[in-house]
């Protein structure tokens, strides 16, 4: 089949979507805008199925068009390219995402803006495949734009909650931030490589690149900036947690499984430049240790049920930034995929939980739902399993493979990822107990009016809960005689060599990983579902007020730079705006004014008046004559 | 034809001017110093009569006929304007019930 062919059924049914939803979504019935919205993801998993089939060879460049010129130096196509690590993002992200549609058309069917909802849907879908399929970094960077635009849209879905709006805002000013980065990366990308290619600049390195170049090392950490903001790493990660304001099919789709990913994929798709830079690749490490360690404590005492499984995103995200910064770039598109499965399903999950709860978030208020949801019961116990590591479940392999991949390379990574992991365990465990198990804690009232959720919902739950149960089969660990498929699949477009580790050291890996959840799993149990009465986190401590307020890391911003910024703002305003410009701006104002008024009085409507400024004017006119 | 300039000539045209220049001021003074509309209206008429007085004479002064043709022209013309003026006057005092210009105050846009 023809590869074109295969692309532009790929990348466009999402946006016809968004169109038709987007332009005439109030004036068609909703089960048509259902149909149309669950189409383009479906119809794009077709193109993705179609090209995994039938594209041989090992990738396929396709520029449609020149885009523009940077005179002098680059011409920048607005091409695409698909590859081995092309085909395994489209999967996920039009794998979940179509699961994620068919979802929301559940969850969101009651909600007044659900065309608006369906269409900002279908355009992040479109700008994520964009993003994915991108054969230079400028295409790339359409799409990375455009999956944070809709973000912010979706963040802040439900306008009227000034604090939602907030949300949204900062999760775009963050990654503002992060873009400036990417966008300096791309400045310097032109002038170094004078292309933006991703196949050229891999040609151009193979050619003349040399290790530990600062100019590669500026573009890489620069890089990585971008990938701070997208991928929520410390410092830029504290959007991500007020994200979860945006409903909750958002949540899981945007801000656990595909968008958030983008940044992991960004250097797993420029891996040969970062390849040269052993000093940004170990600031990636370090950043991603901080990140997995700083969010999991996080999310110990955090009692929002979507509170948690954001800063359990983070942390998983810093799992994949340390895989990336050992250099085992498979590894962490391993993660991800897996990740993408069980975290959609836990966020989806959590969805139908507050569903059936009309709106509660908060596990304090929850516990014993069991018994009224036992489809999301199942479905959450396998995202939890699969999250926390237990075999033969999806997380179990791709996170046993980063740390067996980290352990290889350096013991203190792995010291910080072996922890995080702990209260990983931790925190899932307390989360599935304290909703599921032991006594409600809300009125009786509310018990009885609990519910499952419709079909619509937990089809797509069950489809993910097998995926993540299952999904890990991709890529078996040597020591169980499998096979690691996805490594093969994906060793075609990433060179990079299979790191080694002792059979002795994984087999004590997995006893003791066995043991460490059994007992944590039991110390949870004790904790949060049979006991009467549940303590939840106060903060007496001063420890456990520093967790519970997230270390302060958002007021330490607001005093860094929010507060100055404002500062600085409201000095101009006052300064120059009021006091400069505006004032310039008054003097013709004022000058038109009082003519004006002048020149009012002198039509009176006074029959002498009229006569007098006759006979003056034909005086001062003969005088002019006269005197000229 | 000789004869009646010569006749003319015996007051000096400077006389006519002043005379004309005079009564051209009287009635731009009345018309803008008097309150009474029907005495505003006078003294147009005697600004518009020192302007024929000047026409009268420098032609006479030519010898040429058409100034003073001119100046019958215009006095029929300003037989008409005068029965117009009046009327609108007549009209004036019948709604307002006053000739006192300061009160005619409606000219406005």
């Amino acid at each position: 089949m023809d590869a074109t062919l295969i692309l532009h059924l790929i990348l466009w049914p999402p946006l016809i979507g968004f169109l038709i939803n987007g332009l005439f979504g109030n004036s068609i019935p909703k089960w048509a805008v259902s149909i149309i919205a669950c189409l383009g993801p479906l119809t794009s998993f077709t193109g993705t199925v179609l090209a995994y089939k039938f594209l041989s060879g090992p990738a396929h460049d396709i520029p449609l068009y020149t885009w523009f010129i940077v005179e002098g130096s680059a011409k920048i196509n607005f091409g695409f390219y698909i590859d081995h690590l092309a085909i395994i993002m489209l999967f996920v992200v039009t794998g979940v995402g179509s699961l994620i549609h068919a979802y929301s058309t559940g969850y969101m069917h009651d909600d007044k803006g659900y065309s608006r909802f369906m269409a900002y849907m279908n355009l992040f879908l479109f700008s994520m495949l964009l993003l994915v399929l991108g054969s230079n970094l400028v295409v790339l960077f359409a799409g990375w734009e455009g999956v944070g635009l809709c973000s912010f849209l979706l963040i802040g879905f439900w306008f009227e909650n000034k604090e939602y709006n907030k949300a949204a805002a900062k999760a775009f000013i963050m990654n503002r931030i992060g873009d400036l980065g990417f966008l300096v990366a791309i400045f310097l990308i032109i002038n170094k490589f004078g292309g933006i290619e991703f196949t050229s600049i891999h040609e151009t390195l193979m050619e003349e690149g040399q290790l530990n170049d600062p100019q590669i090392a500026l573009i890489c950490l620069m890089l990585f900036l971008g990938v701070c903001g997208k991928s929520a790493q410390i410092p830029l990660f504290t959007w991500l947690p007020d994200a979860m304001a945006g409903p909750t099919p958002v949540s899981a789709l945007i801000h656990a499984a595909t968008m958030v990913t983008a940044g992991i994929y960004l250097i797993a798709r420029m891996y040969f430049l970062f390849d040269y830079s052993p000093l940004s690749l170990n600031v990636i490490a370090i950043t991603g240790c901080i990140t997995a360690l700083i969010a999991a404590t996080i999310a110990l005492k955090q009692n929002d049920i979507k509170k948690i499984l954001a800063y359990s995103t983070v942390s998983q995200l810093g799992y994949m930034a340390v895989a990336l910064g050992v250099g085992s770039y498979i590894s962490a598109v391993f993660h991800l995929m897996t990740h993408a499965f069980f975290k959609a399903l836990l966020f989806l999950g959590a969805g139908s939980v507050i569903h059936g709860l009309h709106g509660e978030q908060d596990i304090s208020k929850m516990g014993g739902l069991k018994s009224k949801m036992k489809w999301t019961y199942a479905v959450m116990l396998i995202g939890t399993l699969a999250i926390v590591g237990c075999p033969p479940f999806a997380g179990f392999f791709s996170k046993d493979e980063i740390l067996a991949s980290v352990y290889s390379k350096n013991f203190w990574y792995f010291l910080v990822l072996a922890f995080a992991s702990v209260f990983t365990a931790w925190y899932m465990f307390r989360l599935l107990f304290a909703t599921f198990h032991g006594q409600f804690r809300g009125s009786e009232v509310k018990f009885e009016k609990v519910h499952e959720s419709s079909y619509s919902m937990v089809i797509p739950l069950i489809v993910l809960a097998l995926f993540s149960m299952f999904g890990g089969f991709a890529g078996l660990p040597e020591l169980t005689g499998g096979e690691h498929n996805l490594y093969k699949f994906l060793v075609q477009t990433i060179a990079q060599t299979r790191f080694k580790v002792s059979h002795l050291f994984e087999y004590s890996l997995w006893g003791i990983t066995i043991v460490a959840l059994i007992s944590i799993a039991y110390l949870t149990y004790r904790k949060y579902a049979t006991s009467s009465k549940v303590v939840f986190e106060s903060g007496n401590s001063l420890v456990s007020k520093i967790i519970l307020n997230k270390f302060y890391l958002d007021e330490l911003y607001l005093i860094l730079f929010v507060n100055p910024l404002k500062k600085t703002g409201s000095w101009i305003i006052n300064q120059f705006e009021y006091g400069v410009i505006d004032r310039l701006i008054r003097i013709p104002d004022t000058l038109i004014e009082s003519s004006s008024i002048a020149l009012k009085n002198l039509q009176s409507g006074k029959l002498s008046w009229y006569l007098l400024s006759t006979a003056v004017s034909i005086l001062l006119i003969v005088l002019v004559f006269i005197y000229r | 034809m000789n004869t009646i300039p010569e006749l003319i000539r015996t007051v000096p045209l400077q006389h006519y001017l002043v005379l004309s220049t005079c009564l051209f001021f009287i009635g731009m003074i009345g018309v803008l110093v008097r309150r009474n509309i029907i005495i505003v209206f006078m003294c147009i008429e005697i600004m518009l009569n020192a302007v024929n007085l000047l026409m009268v004479s420098v032609s006479a002064y030519r010898g040429e006929a058409s100034g003073q043709i001119m100046v019958l022209f215009i006095m029929a013309v300003a037989a008409a304007e005068v029965s117009v003026g009046l009327a609108i006057i007549v009209m004036m005092y019948k709604n307002l019930k006053t000739t006192n210009i300061d009160l005619f105050n409606q000219l406005k846009g």
